[in-house]
């Protein structure tokens, strides 16, 4: 494992310098919040946040992809026959994710790779990226990510991770994928004894400062009739806007629509995000909508990350415990609460 | 505002001890500071849990549409224009509400707090009569409330609720002098490359989360346009035309019903001032109609009412 020291400036620089052979997308400031873009010469990174706004969800599983394209011009020889869009997987990389949201992939994979469905697109985002995490030396008093398997400094899933030690960072290589982007990384120098104790000092630290009391551990062995029944769902849901805030800013959340846009003789095939809380998502072509009361689609959403996936792939909550909800719910509906109630039901 | 909180209770537990209401709606203190969570209450014994303080910035009026109960509701200026306006589109019916009336002195923009400690993450707010103190990790800070109004609340003329049954305070005094239409007038002076510029730049960021029409208590269609599958009206991906098309159709949707109450801003995720859409048809409803939303549950609005005697002749 090579555990690297660069000044600032130096890791910087040796992202210009990586650009050549990834894309290489780093915090932005940009307004209000901070951003993942690409690494371009005109705005430095940032990496003092304390995280995105949005998930890096999308760099992996865009908002809209076209899957595929087609002509419906007669007097074209490949006409109404559906080609794959070509798509981008040349190596990319994800420097300064937040170990929740590297642990977020981890949730979704099962649901995407698996054996009996394997999403191509999916798979060979994921595959050509590489997650270059930095850890969490001040965790948000929202996040719980310790809660929920993961925590301020998890490596799980990470090919690299930075310790932000100051004045310098310490960049450690944990997979072959990180290791080989960091042997491509100018400047630098060996990391000595005394940055490494001071790296694992800040991870021993912030593990004290993160949640670790949300309680799920009682949810595999509730009857999935009882929870749909519980009485508090109206309740929950009272408040809720039914808009896609806690669902598009998710790492953990996957649901997509697929939509035929057809422009003159043209037509794509685009898959789009899509969200448990828009009525649409379940309406029939019949005209019915299982879903049709606002507090079921509330029930949806929390049933499906707190009991079905749990049942289902047997590896704990599909939440990432970024908190995100939390702090942006534009209602304060708290899914640390709502753990709380289903949990103790 | 936060003194009003034990009035509030007081109230909520009187009307439903007494029967006069089934429900009562209104706030309860959120799980993160400066956020707030609408509420509705059934049992007089659960009324503590009811609170109000400069940043409960939602429409209330959301939660009143189609309800077939006897309603208590807290509303300050712009939620009570939004019931007027409610009960004339026939949302709710006058007879079924009791609106407990909230003299406003203005929301506290909580974007502008957080910008104020450099976005900082605040672990608790203090609010003393026109100040509150922001505090968090190694920080604390007092700040007068009146920088820090919400840019709708700055602007407002209207902080009185325009129809109540009772008030738990003495009404606030009106704004006087104030321009709520200074940012639409620079607008309006682009030539129109410039305008197309300025309002693609502002919604780019858009995520079609769809919080702004959510919050609002205009947007009660059974099925909105976006949604609409037969026909498919709009493209749901993240187009920028298709983004565009919902953000000036729902304005559009706004005219003449508006009351720049703020909930759109307040609660998307990325920070769009979508207020820039609807106000400039606030503006246009103001001086061709001479309108403002909600003020009056006699007056039908200009668009909604056809007269015969009208002086444009394209109607007649």
């Amino acid at each position: 494992m090579t555990n690297k020291i660069f000044t600032k400036e130096e890791w910087t620089k040796a992202l210009q310098g990586l650009s050549d052979s990834y894309k290489v997308f780093v915090p932005v400031k940009d307004g209000d919040f901070h951003t993942f873009k690409p690494m371009n010469a005109t705005k430095a990174p940032d990496f003092d946040f304390q995280n995105t706004r949005l998930s890096a969800r999308s760099l992996v599983y865009p908002q809209a992809e076209r899957m595929f394209e087609y002509s419906l011009d007669e007097n074209d020889p490949e006409a109404n026959i559906i080609k794959e869009t070509p798509k981008d997987y040349s190596p990319q990389a994800i420097v300064g994710i937040r170990p929740c949201d590297a642990h977020g992939f981890k949730i979704v994979k099962p649901n995407f790779d698996n054996k009996e469905y394997r999403d191509p697109w999916w798979i060979q985002h994921f595959e050509s990226t590489v997650l270059v995490g930095l850890g969490c030396n001040q965790p948000c008093s929202t996040c719980f990510c310790a809660s929920v398997g993961g925590g301020p400094f998890n490596k799980d899933v990470l090919d690299v991770l930075i310790y932000d030690l100051g004045a310098n960072f310490m960049v450690s290589g944990l997979t072959e994928k990180g290791e080989a982007f960091l042997s491509k990384a100018q400047g630098g120098k060996a990391a000595d004894d005394a940055a490494v104790k001071q790296a694992e000092a800040l991870a021993t630290e912030a593990a004290k400062k993160v949640k670790a009391d949300v309680p799920t551990d009682k949810l595999k062995d509730k009857v999935i009739n009882d929870l749909f029944a519980a009485p508090f769902w109206q309740d929950v849901g009272f408040a809720c806007l039914n808009c896609g805030t806690c669902t598009y800013l998710c790492p953990t959340c996957w649901c997509f629509d697929i939509q035929d846009e057809v422009l003159g003789k043209q037509g794509d095939r685009i898959r789009n995000w899509d969200s448990c809380m828009f009525p649409l998502f379940t309406l029939h072509g019949s005209g019915h909508n299982p879903r049709d009361q606002k507090f079921q689609r509330v029930r949806q959403r929390f049933m499906h990350k707190l009991k079905y996936y749990v049942d289902k792939y047997q590896g704990g909550v599909q939440c990432s415990g970024c908190g995100r909800c939390v702090r942006y719910c534009p209602v304060n509906i708290d899914i640390r609460q709502v753990a709380e109630l289903m949990n103790n039901y | 505002m936060i003194e009003y909180t034990a009035i509030i209770r007081d109230t909520a537990k009187k009307l439903l001890k007494d029967g006069k209401v089934d429900v009562f709606i209104g706030y309860k203190k959120g799980t993160v500071p400066m956020m707030n969570e609408p509420v509705v209450i059934s049992d007089p014994e659960k009324v503590d849990t009811l609170h109000w303080d400069s940043l409960c910035g939602l429409n209330l009026c959301n939660y009143l549409t189609k309800r077939k109960d006897k309603i208590g509701i807290i509303a300050n200026g712009c939620n009570s224009r939004n019931i007027v306006t409610h009960i004339l589109e026939n949302q709710i019916s006058r007879e079924q509400l009791y609106i407990v009336g909230i003299p406003c002195t203005g929301v506290i923009d909580h974007r502008a707090v957080l910008r104020a400690v450099g976005n900082k993450e605040v672990l608790d707010v203090q609010e003393q009569g026109d100040k509150f103190t922001v505090s968090g990790n190694g920080f604390s800070e007092t700040f007068d409330k009146a920088k820090f109004l919400r840019t709708n609340c700055a602007v407002c003329t209207h902080r009185n609720p325009v129809i109540y049954d009772e008030m738990v305070a003495s009404p606030v005094k009106e704004q006087e002098g104030v321009d709520p239409f200074e940012d639409v007038k620079k607008i309006e002076a682009m030539d129109p490359e410039k305008k197309w510029g300025f309002f693609t730049k502002m919604i780019e960021r858009c995520l079609r989360c769809y919080a702004c029409r959510n919050s609002c208590p205009l947007c009660y269609c059974p099925t909105c346009f976006v949604d609409e599958s037969k026909p498919q009206w709009v493209g749901k991906s993240i187009d920028p035309t298709d983004t565009m098309t919902f953000h000036i159709m729902r304005a559009y949707h706004c005219a003449g019903r508006c009351t720049d109450c703020g909930a759109c801003e307040r609660v998307c995720p990325v920070g769009i001032p979508m207020r820039q859409f609807t106000k400039k048809l606030n503006k246009d409803a103001l001086e061709y109609f001479s309108w403002e939303a909600g003020l009056n549950p006699d007056a039908r609005p200009p668009l909604d009412v056809y007269k015969p005697d009208d002086y444009n002749d394209f109607v007649k």
